[in-house]
Parts: C-alpha cells; structure tokens; sequence
C-alpha cells in the first residue's frame, strides 16, 4: 500500500535526482510545468500582459476620436487598431484570464490533486504564446494587420494584405488551445471531485465554468471552420462566401455569430461564477437560490445557441427569421434576471463589508445588469435597425465585457490573491484602484450611448463635429481607465513581494474547500482526497 | 493492482516542443501562401517536430499506461477527454455541413429569386435558375459533371460500415482476451479504412480528370471537397490510430480489463463512419 500511495510520478530521467513535492527551479519550471497553479499564473500573467497590448491599442483609437478630423493614425491603421484591440482582449485577455481562474480554483475549490490532464494542460497555455506572436507579428508586414474587424466578415477581410494567414492560423491555434483547456476543466470537474461532492454541492464558480467549457467545446470548432472556409475562398479557389459560385458572404456571418455569441456567454459565465463567490462571503450569506443559480446559468448556455442572428437583423434576413431571433434574445432576459435577482437576494439582509472583491462585485452586478439593458434594446428588430454599427453598440458590449467580464476578473484576483500568494493586498490601494477605474470606465463607456442614438457610426477614424464633446469625454475617461490598471500591477506586484500575512480562511465569511488549505496554497493540494460534509 | 493515487506527471517537454512545430508548420504554410517558397522547407521542419512530438508524448503515456501506474480513475480521465474531443470534432464538422444546407436550402434558392432573392434574381442574376448541385449563377469553374453516388461512394459506403462490423468483432476479441481475433479484426479493419481512403483518392481523381469537378466548381465544388476532404483526412487519422493500437497488440499490450487506447481509437472510428453516412446521403445522394 506504501509502495503505491509514495510512488512519486516522474516524466522525464533527468530529474529523477529530487523526490521532492516543490516546483522545479529555474526559468524552465514555467515551460514544462504541470502543476495547475504554476499553469493558472501563467494563464493570468499572460493575459495580464495581452491586457496592457489590447489596452494600449485602445487608447490609440481614443487618442484619433480626441477630436474630429484625421490627426494621429491613417484610416487603415485606425481599422488595425480597432481589430486588433478586439482579437487581443478577447482571446488574448479575458478569456486566458477565465482560464487561469479555472486552473488555479477548480483543483482547489473541487478537492482535486491536480487537473485531470496535467501534460495537456501544459500546451493548453504554451501555445497562447506562439498564437499571439504570429497575431501581433501581422502589425510588421506588408498591408498591416488585419483590419476588416474582429469579426472577419467576407469579402471584406479577403481583400486584406499579407496578415491573413498568419491571423486565421493564429486563431486555429487559440482555438485549438481552448477546446484543449476546456476539455481538461470537463474532464477535471467530471471526474476529479473530492467524495461526497455531488454536482449539487459544487461551488457556483464551478458550475459556471463547467458550463463555459461545454460552450468552448462546442462553439470553438465552428469558428475554425468558419476561418478555414475563409482560407480557403482566398487561396484555394472555393466560393463559401461568393454569390457568383453559389455561396453567400451572409453565411460567414451565421457561421461566425452560431460560435460569436456563444463566445460572449464565455467571457461572462466566469465572471458570473467569481462574483457568486464573492458576494455570499461579504453579505455573510449562502448563495439565495444557489440551484436556480445553476438552472440559469445552464438555461443561458441553452438559449445562446439560438440567438445569433441578433448580430445581423439588417443584412436582410426573411421576417420569420428577424422575430424568431428577435425573441430567443430576449428569451435571456429571464435566467439573467433570476441570476440578478439571487445576487441582490443575497446581499439583502446580509452583514456587509465593502472589501475591494465585494465592491467590484456590486459594482459588477449593476454595471453589467446596465449592459443587459442596452442588450434588451438592441434585441428588438425595429430599434436594432437604428442602433446598428453606432457607438450603442460599443457602448453596449463594453458594459458588459469591461464593467462586466473584467469586473468580474478583478473581483477575483483581489478576493483569491491572497490564498494565492500568503499575503493581504494593500486594501486602501485596492479601493483606490476600484473607485478609479469605475468612475473613469463610467466616463469612458457611458457618453458612447449618446453618440450612439445620436447617430455616430463605429469602427471610424473621424467624425462628424457634433460628436465632438462626447467623444473627448470618452477619451479622457479612456485614459484615466488605462492609468488606473497601472496600479493594478503595482497592488498585485506589491502583495506578491509580501505584506500583512493572510490566515488560511483570508476571509470572515469565507466557505469552501480552498479555504481550508494553507494561505499560500502549497505547491500540491489536496493528494489525498478531503472529505466533503 | 491498480494505483491508489492519482498519477500527475512532475513536467512535461512535450509539450512546447509541440506548440514550436506546430507554429513552423501553420507560420510555414502560411508564408507560403503569400508567395515565399523557401516557407515550405519551415512547413516541413515543424510537421516533423509535431510528428516527433507525438511520437515522444504517446510513447511515454503507453509505457506509463503499460507499468499500470494509472488508477481506474486516470482511465475515466482519458475516456471522458476522447469523448469530448471527439465532440468537438463534431462540431467542426458541423460548420461544414452548415454551409452545404445554407447553401442548398437558403443562398442558392434566392439567387434564383426566391422568397427574398426576387430582386437579387431580377437585377443581378436573371438567367439564374436555381437547383442542386450548382456551380453558381457564374457558373465558376465551367461545365462539369456531378459526383454520382451510387459507384464508388456507395461501394465506399459499404467498406467504411463493414470496418465499423470489424473493430466491434476486434473487440469482442480483446475482451475474451483472444488476441489473434483482436489484430486480425484490426488488420482488417485498417485495411478496409486505407481502401476507402484510395477509393477517395481515386474519386478525386476522377473528378478533376474527367468531370471538371473542382475545389473551384462553385458553392458545390466547395462543399464537395471541403467535406469529404476533411472527412478523408479524419479516416486517414483514425487508421493510424488503429495501426498504433494493432502493433502494441502485436506486441502483447492490452487485455480484457486494459484496452482504453483501443476503445479510443474505435470510437474515433464510429465517429469518422457517422459523419461518412451524412456525406453520403447529403452530399452525394440527395
Ligand atoms: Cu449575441
């Protein structure tokens, strides 16, 4: 029995030399590590890094709508900007991010030694790096990067320079780290919980992400196909997208929408899950209706499989297809609404305190509930028509991304940060960072649903003078929002070098698994399983 | 006995040796693509390293798998990562059968001005008509003849549910602990797969020869292709798969309790005949 349980599990002869339960030392610990914690830093540094690029691509495109006119960029270096800053935020930042969550708290959160693929999980993150080098490497060529939007539409980004190539592989390659990755958070959530966790007692976070993967599973596949079908349109003589063969440039859209909108149910559905952690901890309360929860969460993963065509009521669709759309969409409202209600339950009656994850996690709840609105707005077929292609749009998506999804990730990184590290972040710096970026992203995002109704198309260099105002507002709060993530670094740099050593509970109303091993998380947790009550 | 502990490897080098010939191979191709032959060479250098990779990680895995130091639940692991990956290659296929039924139920029927096509039909393409197979109102490509369904297809049809009947009788071997009917079911069933996979290549072949039948034949020629290639080249995957697992069986690996990598590459293979029974009925008969 001894013989078997101390077997220590090596991979390769060449360090055979240390029996020994810490992390390899050296630089090369990060490329051939199996561990999910030292592979969930990766994924978070990484996307933290993706962060600063997709951020510093924005702020030149607020730099050029400082004011109307041509002043910085050329229009085609403007249309890089804006597809660029798409692709690095959404695969780049946030959905890594998501990722890196998943690998450091579901082993944790589940009783599990490890992810229950650890080789694989490894190339999971390792082929982020090469994906996004031969992305970014488009800004250098000839024709620049790509620039028809992060959304690909044929045959406009057919008629593009060198990079097209370069950024469909790119993305088969993050499409293939994805599926990988969410095969293993399946496999691990499936397979690897401690005895006596049922799916019911999974923590919410879980369960959001267990769902997410099911999307990634689903949805990433289509879109390789879809980019695959644009390869070979450009270079192998098929008309996928080409009336004149037969083929449709509004099937592109399908394609890509079948997979786009379950991909924003992606971005969200881990946010959801962190701020269902948080909030039960500083409201001192268990989750309300943690199983509606659940029912919501997979309802909406359901229903974003029939909803797509949102993204395109003008191209012309038959009427049939606008309503049915039109009401599958709004259909949404309803899980969303139970999920907005159980956190707001939640809180009711709760002994609150107002640390930074609770405070982003409020502010989550009522800033992204703020985007859904906008969304419900442009639901509706005969609005759509007014508010589509305008800066609602941007507005729209960016309430429920930024405020939402990255809300949501923040929220976390304070609330887990210490479990992470040993230490207590600086919590006056934290506050600062959240009362910052809140009133400057509100300052960024809000005025561009007036430019929006106003008439203000997107994805344009310049504009008409009357949009003026707004947009300088929008671009101060751009800038001030970007600053602000400068002392995210530095509060998470801080409490990585140390600080106010944190308890293994962190948290006064702390529950779960991840709560009851040592603040810093050991190297390797939980060998032997925990018993769940 | 099986191990009481869950293995977790301690690092890995595959890895990024992986994710560095992958990136060669798609970077190679894709420079290739805009023109520099020399990419060509960087194409083949990194599908050697991934080739090498794969050999190396699966290698390791068999002879872990082979001393037994995976316990029942790393075996659950590795089936429910199968069963999703093979899902995810459903859905794959999935976007390519959703450009043929667009195509035939939607696009084509309005350029030839159904529904809302009429002024499509009117203005655009007026001597349009629309029916299936078609190389557009363009007609891309020129005069060419369709793929009929009922000479190799059909033949292909058969060898490809005969092979399905083989594996099972493979592992029916396998579970009785008979060996011999375990590889014989796998030979056979490989052969049968690389027969279909030369009657394909026959059948391209043909097209291109004496039908005028293209990659470039329009939305058919697209999706004609595209399908069946990507089919032909998952058959090609799942045979040597089963190669794989018929030589470790040649060399006494697996018994009636350890067989998980057959399995794998069975219902790889079910899968891969599924997808040819939806090829044939959408692409080539109806
Ligand atoms: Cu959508």
């Amino acid at each position: 029995m001894s013989a078997a349980t101390t077997r220590d599990a090596h991979d390769d002869a060449h360090h055979d030399d240390h029996h020994h339960h810490g992390p390899e030392p050296g630089v090369m610990r990060w490329v051939y590590t199996t561990n999910h914690k030292d592979i969930g830093t990766l994924y978070l540094v990484f996307s933290f890094l993706m962060l600063l690029l997709g951020g510093l691509l924005a702020l030149g495109i607020r730099t050029e709508l400082w004011s109307p006119g041509l002043q910085f960029v050329e229009p085609d270096f403007f249309n890089q900007l804006t597809t660029m800053h798409a692709l690095i935020m959404v695969f780049g930042a946030i959905m890594p991010a998501t990722v890196g969550f998943a690998n450091w708290m579901v082993p944790l959160m589940i009783g599990a030694p490890d992810m229950a693929l650890p080789r694989l999980n490894n190339w999971s993150f390792w082929l982020l790096p090469f994906a996004f080098a031969l992305l970014i490497s488009t800004f250098f060529m000839e024709g620049g990067a790509p620039a028809a939007g992060w959304t690909l539409y044929a045959p406009l980004v057919l008629q593009g320079g060198a990079n097209l190539p370069f950024a469909i592989f790119a993305i088969h390659l993050m499409g293939i780290a994805s599926v990988m990755g969410a095969i293993n958070i399946i496999v691990t959530i499936l397979n690897m919980r401690a005895p006596g966790m049922t799916l019911l007692k999974m923590p919410l976070f879980i369960w959001t992400w267990l769902i997410t993967a099911f999307l990634l599973v689903a949805a990433m596949p289509v879109f390789a196909g879809a980019v695959t079908m644009l390869l070979t349109d450009k270079f192998f003589g098929t008309s996928f997208f080409d009336a004149a063969g037969g083929g449709d440039p509004v099937l592109f859209q399908h394609i890509f929408w079948f997979f786009g909108h379950p991909e924003v149910y992606i971005m969200i559905l881990p946010s959801f899950g962190i701020v269902s952690q948080v909030i039960p901890t500083f409201a001192r309360k268990p989750l309300f209706g943690y199983e509606s929860m659940v029912y919501a969460t997979a309802s909406i993963a359901f229903l974003s499989f029939i909803v797509w065509a949102h993204h395109m009521f003008t191209v012309g669709m038959p009427l049939a297809g606008e309503l049915f759309f039109m009401y599958t969409t709004m259909l949404i409202a309803v899980p969303t609404g139970v999920k907005v209600f159980n956190w707001v339950a939640t809180m009711w009656r709760g002994s609150m305190t107002f640390e930074t994850p609770m405070l982003y996690a409020i502010a989550f709840v009522i800033l992204f509930t703020l985007g859904g609105f906008s969304g419900l707005m442009l639901a509706i077929v005969p609005s759509d028509f007014q508010y589509h292609d305008t800066y609602f749009v941007v507005a729209h998506f960016h309430y429920v991304l930024v405020t939402g999804s990255l809300f949501g990730i923040f929220a976390g990184v304070y609330y887990w940060l210490p479990k992470w590290t040993g230490n207590m972040y600086d919590e006056r710096l934290g506050k600062w960072h959240f009362w910052l970026s809140t009133i400057f992203v509100n300052i960024l995002f809000f005025p561009q649903h007036f430019l929006g109704l106003a008439g203000m198309p997107r994805r344009v260099p310049d504009y008409a003078v009357q949009f003026a105002d707004w947009n300088m507002v929008s671009s101060i709060g751009g800038f001030g929002f970007g600053l602000s993530q400068l002392l995210f670094a530095w509060i998470v740099l801080q409490c990585c070098r140390g600080g106010k050593q944190a308890t293994a509970e962190v948290w006064d109303g702390s529950d779960g698994l991840e709560w009851t091993v040592p603040s810093p998380a050991p190297y390797h947790t939980f060998e032997t399983p925990p018993a769940v009550r | 006995m099986a191990e009481a502990q869950y293995y977790v490897p301690h690092g890995t080098r595959w890895p990024i040796m992986g994710s560095i010939g992958l990136t060669a191979l798609v970077g190679g191709f894709a420079a290739l693509l805009n023109g520099a032959s020399v990419a060509s060479l960087v194409m083949v250098l990194g599908f050697v390293i991934l080739v090498a990779m794969m050999f190396l990680w699966f290698g390791q895995v068999v002879r872990e798998s082979e001393s037994r130091i995976y316990n029942d639940q790393v075996d659950r692991s590795f089936r429910w990562g199968m069963g999703w990956f093979i899902f995810s290659e459903v859905c794959f296929f999935g976007a390519f059968f959703g450009a043929l039924f667009y195509a035939r139920v939607y696009s084509v029927p309005w350029l030839g001005g159904e529904g809302t096509g009429v002024a499509t039909n009117l203005f655009l393409w007026p001597s349009f008509d629309s029916v299936w197979p078609t190389n557009g109102p363009a007609a891309l490509g020129g005069a060419y003849q369709v793929m009929g369904a009922w000479g190799i297809p059909a033949l292909n049809t058969i060898i490809l549910l005969s092979s399905g009947g083989t594996v099972t009788w493979a592992h029916w071997g396998i579970i009785k602990d008979n060996r011999p009917q375990f590889v014989w079911g796998l030979l056979l069933t490989v052969v049968l797969g690389f027969l279909f996979v030369g009657l394909q290549a026959y059948e391209y072949y043909e097209a291109y020869a004496h039908l005028n039948l293209k990659l470039s034949t329009g939305i058919y020629g697209s999706t004609f292709f595209m399908l069946t290639g990507f089919h032909g080249a998952h058959v090609t995957i799942g045979a040597i798969m089963l190669t794989v697992v018929m030589l470790r069986g040649m060399r006494g690996h697996f018994d009636s309790k350890n067989h998980f990598a057959f399995e794998a590459a069975a219902w790889y293979w079910h899968f891969v005949d599924v997808v040819w029974l939806g090829l044939f009925i959408f692409v080539y008969w109806l």
